[in-house]
């Protein structure tokens, strides 16, 4: 079989995926659509930041000690490391049914509950399910067609199913589920941190240069020091009593979400059957707990269409004697399961592998369009 | 080796699907239920199916188990600003690797013979374990059959057709 070695973009998964989401770097990096904010996030620390080693630490290196810009430094390049973390990772999305598995999971539906009329719109879909001797009820999204697992909710925003749905922050451009919490959490308690470090550092510095030279002198001097101080207090009373309110909802194991409607709280409500009822086994669990990788895959490559064969679905279609849906072609494949169609991998694969060239430049693409 | 999924795909065309659904009666960790879907009452021996179900199920608990060298994991990486996560594989990942393999060898081993085929549940979002089910399309007692059948304890002797 000769193999023509032909330097062909390759589709990659990600640029299929339906859901209001932006990826870069070729599928690496995942985020919300609209990332205006984040990018005032960004600004904003790293505006301050360097206003701060620029001009305060010069002179407190000097005058008091030169440990301070470097845990400024620690802090700083730690707080920016979980915030690009929280931004560019993948939350927990839940892909969405396939046709095979929507059409199944109907079935099921269907006999259980009985055929709606034409016309009626269906009741609510849900299942009841037992936790730890309570009773959790599962909910079926229309959107992604599967029932909910039990603490994921669908982001209206991003348009997906995320698991252990907390919020969708604008701050970081992105979900917070069950991936990214821990990132979350670090991200605004060591901004917190460096914020209060901040604050402190200039008042010091505004107190001792005073000494010196007086106050308004000082400010003269360097006026970047109101700015620094104005958003470090903006920033203080929000992200601290952010950082404080997620401390609470680690501890009881809770997410945002739950908080927010009332889940667990209340007379005739159950009590959270995730919480080890225990503030520290939660803390660990939710913090240091292990991270389940992406399912979703943003980076495999997509089966190319042989030009001269039909689509696959025709071919499905009369083959098989049940009236299936058509396997279409973003059906993830498999080592295991081997295509219906007739391709060759390695054909594939040294063409990928002949693609030496950087991938897509560093500027968000966005995916093609929400295939609801 | 492939060569019983070779023939399969060659002499086999798709019947029907069937999903087995997560089990969440012990909270959110990943769990499949292990009732015996009815379509496969004619293909597989339940015993055998129930113990991959329960191996698989095992596996997860593993990956997700909560204890010493999962906190150990990560608290080092929270130390290195997660920085460790470029070049070390985690522990949840190893375990999906050993998980891929099973199912491989399960598939060969039990399932292509009687012309069934097992998913990777990771390649469905960790939602359900597809199990796809093939007909063969000689439906006289030809080599393929005769082949597949290799324990010969699978019912339908003359005739690869499913029991649809």
């Amino acid at each position: 079989m000769s193999v023509m070695v032909v330097r062909k973009k390759v589709t990659r998964k990600w640029e299929k995926l339906p859901g209001r989401n932006t990826f870069c770097c070729d599928g690496r990096v995942m985020m919300a659509r609209q990332k205006g904010i984040f990018y005032l996030t960004l600004f904003l620390i790293l505006g301050t930041c360097t206003l701060f080693f620029a001009f305060e630490c010069r002179y407190l290196a000097v005058q008091l000690s030169p440990a301070i810009p470097v845990f400024a430094a620690v802090l700083f390049l730690f707080s920016m490391a979980t915030l690009l973390r929280t931004s560019f990772s993948d939350p927990g999305v839940i892909p969405r049914a396939l046709p095979d598995e929507a059409a199944f999971i109907e079935m099921e539906i269907e006999a259980t509950n009985g055929t709606v009329p034409q016309g009626q719109r269906p009741p609510p879909r849900i299942k009841n399910f037992q936790i730890n001797n309570q009773i959790v009820k599962l909910k079926y999204c229309y959107t992604c067609k599967i029932f909910r697992p039990p603490r994921a909710s669908h982001c209206s925003i991003c348009d997906n199913c995320v698991e252990r749905f907390d919020h969708h922050c604008p701050w970081v451009g992105n979900c917070v589920g069950k991936r990214n919490y821990r990132y979350f959490y670090l991200f605004i308690l060591s901004l917190s941190l460096l914020t209060i470090y901040v604050f402190t550092f200039n008042i010091v510095y505004v107190a001792l240069k005073s000494l010196k030279i007086g106050f308004l002198e000082t400010l003269k001097e360097t006026p970047g020091t109101v700015l620094e101080v104005l958003i470090c207090f903006f920033t203080l009373w929000s992200v601290v009593g952010l950082t404080g309110f997620h401390t609470f909802l680690v501890a009881l194991n809770q997410t945002t979400n739950e908080d927010i409607k009332g889940s667990w709280t209340g007379k005739n409500r159950v009590q959270n059957p995730y919480s080890h009822g225990n503030i520290l086994k939660n803390c660990c669990e939710v913090l240091c707990g292990p991270l389940p990788p992406s399912v979703l895959d943003r980076r495999g490559i997509l089966p190319l269409e042989e030009s001269g064969t039909r689509p696959s679905s025709t071919q499905e279609a009369s083959s098989s004697p049940f009236p299936q849906s058509p396997v279409v072609p973003t059906e993830p494949l498999s080592s295991n399961e081997l295509p219906l169609k007739a391709y060759a991998p390695e054909e594939m694969q040294s063409s990928a592998v002949a693609q030496q060239s950087p991938e897509s430049p560093e500027t968000p693409q966005e995916a093609s369009g929400a295939e609801n | 080796s492939g060569h019983n999924l070779q023939e399969l795909r060659r002499s086999a065309s798709l019947a029907t699907k069937v999903f087995v659904q997560r089990d969440y009666s012990d909270g959110t960790i990943c769990q499949f239920q292990t009732k015996f879907p009815p379509e496969l009452d004619s293909r597989i021996e339940r015993q055998l199916f129930e113990e991959t179900v329960k191996t698989l199920n095992n596996f997860y608990a593993e990956a997700e188990k909560i204890g010493g060298s999962s906190y150990l994991e990560g608290c080092l990486a929270c130390a290195t600003a997660y920085f460790i996560f470029l070049c070390m594989e985690t522990h949840y990942e190893k375990v999906l690797k050993k998980i891929s393999r099973y199912i491989q060898e399960q598939n060969e081993k039990i399932f292509a013979p009687r012309g069934l085929l097992l998913t990777d549940p990771v390649e469905r979002g960790m939602r359900v374990i597809e199990i796809s089910i093939y007909e063969d399309r000689c439906s006289s007692g030809s080599a393929s059959s005769g082949s597949s059948s290799s324990s010969g304890s699978s019912s339908g002797g003359g005739g690869g057709a499913g029991g649809r």
